[in-house]
């Protein structure tokens, strides 16, 4: 049996929220890119595009989370692809945080004035240039706060590919458990690490609400 | 090589299935009832209580809101054991869901609670009404309607996130489909038939509270 000091299990767990944190950073990344194309059709001219961009939107928001990362991690492989737990979970939270992504930017093309629109439009910008530098960069900066806020949530949901079995902070710590037996200083450990990773977030997200509010 | 899906196991599976979706559902009721309760209380505390109460409820709400649910739920499953609170698997899960939840409608209902007119209150008092019935009668039902909305979205999600108790053994519906993917060898039909029970639960479930809240609260609800 090896023993592990206090520093052993905080060191190992620390290494471990590496991966949480590049988890997180990808996700976000890979959300952002994909939340784009959906936000383009969300917003098209034309009903199908649009219907198909809420029908996608509607899907991941209405499935749990864990249900998603197992169909991409039993479904890619059908595909051909050779799938370890790090793609599948990779996959699984770009494409579940594109759908609220896009949702909540959408939120802020719709709370722009019309008048923005007509704007471009008469200063002879076609409809990508409008949405390029009218529409989009306003859409961004009022859903500022509302998309930190999400990062928070994408951090806390790196937990669940611990269990399709991608090495993250909270799988490192069931190995960590299953050899210590000190669950509730190995938990409360973990709890910490993620509360230090989010609430600095939180707070920043407030601020900027209360900025946006008091504008 | 090609992959052909296979639904044949799916006859034999329904009652597992219904099963699962009758404890995530039991789950789920019992997370709303006591969750809205104790959110009502925790933002009155928060706004009336000692100042103690006062920041005891802020810590809470923010470690909450600030940790995985996850691991919120191996906490109190396999941590609080060890300093003698040992609870069977569901009892914990519904702790946790509870705790969860509440965190996020305190806020909620305290938005709500902030919205109602202070006129309100002063009316309620001069009729000669005690405060604790000011609270009950005239604020809360207003609060509440104020935030459904809210509130109905977070009970969604947090069905959702319910998946995740079946890692300690809850037998709802993710544990079922666990169980049969690991008979059938079947792991993509097993999950993709359960997503679309989840899918199916969630709209029902929307739709449920809506209609719940139209009749509870009278007209405006949406």
């Amino acid at each position: 049996m090896i023993e592990f000091t206090f520093w052993d299990i905080l060191r190992n767990l620390l290494l471990a929220a590496r991966w949480t944190v590049l988890l997180s950073l990808a996700a976000f990344v890979g959300g952002a890119v994909v939340g784009m194309i959906v936000l383009f059709f969300r917003i098209a001219k034309n009903k199908w595009a649009r219907r198909f961009a809420s029908g996608y939107i509607a899907l991941f928001q209405g499935t749990p989370l864990l249900m998603q990362l197992f169909l991409m991690f039993f479904g890619l492989p059908m595909l051909g692809l050779r799938i370890e737990p790090w793609t599948a979970a990779v996959l699984g939270l770009t494409f579940f945080a594109s759908a609220y992504l896009a949702e909540i930017w959408r939120g802020g093309v719709d709370a722009l004035p019309r008048g923005q629109w007509d704007a471009g439009a008469s200063l002879g910008l076609h409809y990508l240039q409008e949405l390029r530098l009218i529409i989009l960069p306003q859409a961004f900066s009022i859903t500022r706060a509302p998309t930190v806020g999400f990062l928070v949530q994408l951090i806390k949901s790196t937990a669940l590919t611990s269990i399709i079995g991608f090495e993250e902070l909270v799988r490192t710590s069931n190995a960590i458990n299953n050899a210590t037996f000190e669950p509730f200083k190995v938990y409360g450990l973990v709890a910490l690490i993620f509360f230090v990773m989010c609430f600095p977030l939180t707070q920043y997200a407030r601020s900027l609400e209360q900025r946006a509010a008091a504008r | 090589m090609t992959y052909s899906l296979d639904f044949g196991w799916l006859a034999g599976a329904t009652g597992a299935i219904a099963r699962g979706a009758a404890t995530t559902i039991l789950l789920i009721a019992v997370t709303t009832l006591a969750g809205t309760l104790l959110s009502i209380l925790g933002a009155a505390g928060r706004r009336n209580g000692p100042l103690l109460l006062k920041r005891a409820i802020g810590v809470y709400v923010e470690v909450i809101r600030n940790t995985p649910f996850l691991v919120q739920l191996f906490f109190i499953f396999f941590g609080l054991p060890s300093i003698g609170v040992r609870l069977d698997p569901v009892l914990a899960a519904m702790l946790a869901m509870t705790l969860n939840m509440a965190a996020y409608t305190i806020e909620i209902v305290g938005a709500g609670l902030d919205a109602v007119p202070p006129g309100q209150t002063e009316a309620a008092m001069a009729l000669g009404l005690r405060p604790r019935q000011v609270f009950i009668k005239i604020v809360l039902p207003q609060a509440l309607k104020v935030i459904y909305p809210a509130l109905t979205s977070q009970i969604v999600i947090m069905m959702l996130e319910s998946a995740v108790v079946s890692q300690i053994a809850v037998r709802e519906l993710t544990y079922e489909a666990d169980m049969l993917q690991a008979r059938t060898f079947r792991a993509f039909e097993t999950y993709f038939v359960v997503t679309v029970v989840y899918l199916i639960l969630s709209i029902g479930l929307r739709r449920l509270l809506i209609g719940g809240g139209r009749r509870l609260l009278g007209a405006g609800v949406s």
